[in-house]
């Protein structure tokens, strides 16, 4: 087991605490530098959808699990970002400045989305940001002008002033670019000031106020950030289908979103990894479980549903802290060997809050 | 903002709140003099939370106001309270459970901070400036109330008494000219309460800092503080020192009850007496 001896701010402050996280943090940038020899092409490209999909997780692991606010309507700001990135490229803007307004787009809707979350929580703020994904996405679809309706508008090949990224290579490092730079901006959040106002309000509301923290302007902020960086997530999506319509971020999308932070493990920053890994591999995996299955179920529709249906309900139930939560545990376990207790991680029953003033 | 210290820290005038038909609190008014622990006291339902509620904003009276050091905190939003310095516990311990003990005292260093959002998203020189300044004050809270073996285990797994003391450095992390102690020894065993009242006097003495609480334990309010303010159904009863606050009669009276509740209570005398 390794103990950590702090003798210096610094260290506390260190994004690697120690000499095993620089180590493997580096191997595993080494490999995804890498990975372009490693994979072939069919891999690559869903190496090029985790990570997507871990910057759409960020995002929401940013609001849902460091804020304390869920949102059920997230899909909404993928596909502003979206369709503002395939409009404005198809206009001929190059890549990074039409990505930087479709990030400004989203975040501007996202304040916009928090006004209601000053006023409603909980499973309220939920229904909200429900409603949110609905109108959204009906615009999408009656907007024919700009997004082409239901016939959906297609995408040009990432134009880097006049640098064409139209290889899947190319296209991977642009999103590895991209996630390890959202990534570090969010790790620099969560150890500063604005960071810790975010779980300060996430746990309580009322003392954070007390701490002279302004509600109104970091859920606010929280809402901008989140929907900024699910925004770029959903521009780089775009990219990498080469096509969208107004079924992509629909309901289900958002749903994915949530389950991803959810199984990955709310409040945990590798959650976002973790869960974008396991929504991107469960499809293939439910796939070739097909051909072994019977063909009542197997053929069946709306298989993979069901199985994320299921998935989430067994995390609520039985791990509650995700994916991230249960490595923990395995760890501690072989840390701790062979004095792990079963009790560790239990929760303690929660002592009685202040009856909530507002 | 005068620092005279003739001028009393915090004053309130006529406070009143009315939460529809119950008056919480009425007309009650009192001033809080620069370095003295001032208590209120009360029976359950005296409206003395109410009152530290009035003071960090999160009511606003209907009538009446508040001043504190020649700022009207009635006019004030309740985020500001605590960049004016009034810090504050609750009741029932309000921390940032999954969160680790110095992350919450570094919440509570919020108003002391001094980076904008972008430095912040990438960690500038000056944001690491910061930070490292930000522990350093933290830590001599740390160390003022022996928190050093707590510091990076997070609050959902502390027992109730040391919860209770990382609230108070939370409050003292926000560097306050005034401290609100809502209950400051409710929960807490013999030992515990005699540590809070040590440090509630080096609060005072050693750091200057004036102390507004709401006790019930008389043993501890005597110990430490100034002035007395005993209210009952959100008026005042009696305002002095503890020992002329304890043997005033109308304090007594809504204690215990009053003599003639008594009398009526008692046996009349001319019952049998007992079987021997």
């Amino acid at each position: 087991m390794r103990f950590l001896f702090k003798t210096s701010y610094e260290q506390d402050i260190a994004l690697a605490k120690h000499g095993g996280q620089r180590f493997w943090y580096g191997a595993l940038l080494a490999a995804l530098l890498l990975a372009p020899w490693i994979f072939p092409e069919y891999w690559l490209a869903q190496i090029s959808f985790v990570l997507i999909y871990s910057i759409a997780g960020l995002g929401l692991m940013l609001l849902a699990g460091f804020t304390g606010q869920v949102s059920i309507g997230h899909a909404a700001f993928m596909g502003v970002g979206a369709y503002t990135q395939a409009v404005l490229t198809g206009m001929g803007w190059p890549f990074p400045v039409a990505l930087a307004a479709a990030t400004a787009l989203s975040a501007l809707i996202g304040v916009v989305v928090s006004v209601p979350a000053l006023r409603v929580k909980g499973i309220y703020l939920g229904i909200a940001t429900l409603a949110f994904g609905f109108i959204v996405e009906e615009v999408f679809a009656r907007w024919e002008s700009v997004t082409g309706g239901n016939a959906g508008i297609h995408f040009k090949a990432p134009n880097l002033f006049g640098w064409k990224l139209d290889t899947s290579e190319s296209f991977y490092y642009l999103c590895l670019v991209l996630c390890v730079a959202i990534t570090l901006g969010v790790l620099n959040l969560l150890r500063s000031p604005t960071g810790r106002a975010f779980v300060a309000i996430r746990d309580s509301e009322i003392s954070a106020q007390s701490m002279g923290i302004h509600l109104a302007w970091f859920k606010g902020l929280a809402f901008a950030i989140s929907a900024a960086v699910v925004g770029v997530a959903g521009a780089l999506y775009g990219h990498k289908m080469g096509f969208i319509s107004p079924d992509q971020f629909s309901l289900l999308q958002s749903v994915e979103l949530l389950l991803l932070v959810v199984v990955g493990g709310l409040g945990f920053v590798h959650g976002a990894f973790l869960g974008a890994i396991f929504i991107i591999s469960m499809p293939q995996i439910i796939a070739l479980a097909k051909d072994f299955l019977p063909p009542a179920i197997g053929q069946a529709a709306g298989l993979q549903g069901m199985v994320f249906g299921i998935v989430l309900v067994v995390f609520v139930l039985f791990e509650p802290m995700g994916l991230y939560g249960r490595w923990l545990k395995v760890r501690t376990w072989f840390q701790l060997f062979p004095f792990y207790r079963k009790g560790m991680f239990k929760r303690q029953k929660s002592f009685t809050k202040s009856d909530r003033l507002k | 903002m005068s620092d005279t210290s003739n001028t009393p820290l915090l004053s309130a005038r006529d406070l009143q709140v009315r939460f529809g038909g119950v008056l919480a609190v009425n007309g009650v008014s009192f001033d809080v003099r620069r370095g003295e622990v001032f208590t209120l006291i009360g029976p359950n339902g005296a409206g003395k939370t109410t009152v530290f509620n009035l003071i960090s904003r999160i009511y606003t009276p209907t009538a009446g106001t508040i001043d504190f050091n020649g700022v009207s905190l009635t006019s004030t939003p309740a985020h500001r309270v605590a960049e004016l310095g009034i810090a504050r516990t609750f009741q029932n311990i309000e921390l940032f459970e999954y969160a680790t003990v110095l992350q919450n005292l570094l919440i509570g260093h919020h108003v002391h901070r001094s980076t904008g959002f972008w430095s912040e998203l990438f960690f500038t020189g000056a944001a690491r400036k910061a930070e490292i300044q930000a522990r350093e004050a933290v830590e001599r809270v740390i160390e003022f109330l022996d928190l050093q073996h707590h510091r990076d285990s997070l609050v959902a797994g502390l027992p109730y008494g040391v919860r209770k003391v990382v609230e108070l450095a939370r409050a003292l992390c926000t560097q306050p000219r005034l401290l609100l102690l809502d209950e400051p020894s409710s929960g807490l065993n013999v030992e515990e309460t005699d540590d809070m009242a040590f440090w509630i006097q080096d609060i005072k003495n050693e750091l200057g800092i004036t102390v507004l609480m709401v006790e019930h334990d008389m043993t501890l309010v005597s110990r430490v503080s100034d002035r007395v303010l005993a209210m009952n159904q959100g008026e005042t009863l009696a305002l002095g020192t503890p020992s002329e606050v304890q043997s005033d009669a109308k304090v007594i009276e809504a204690y215990l009850g009053s003599v003639e509740d008594m009398s009526s209570l008692r046996r009349p005398a001319t019952s049998a007496a007992p079987a021997p």
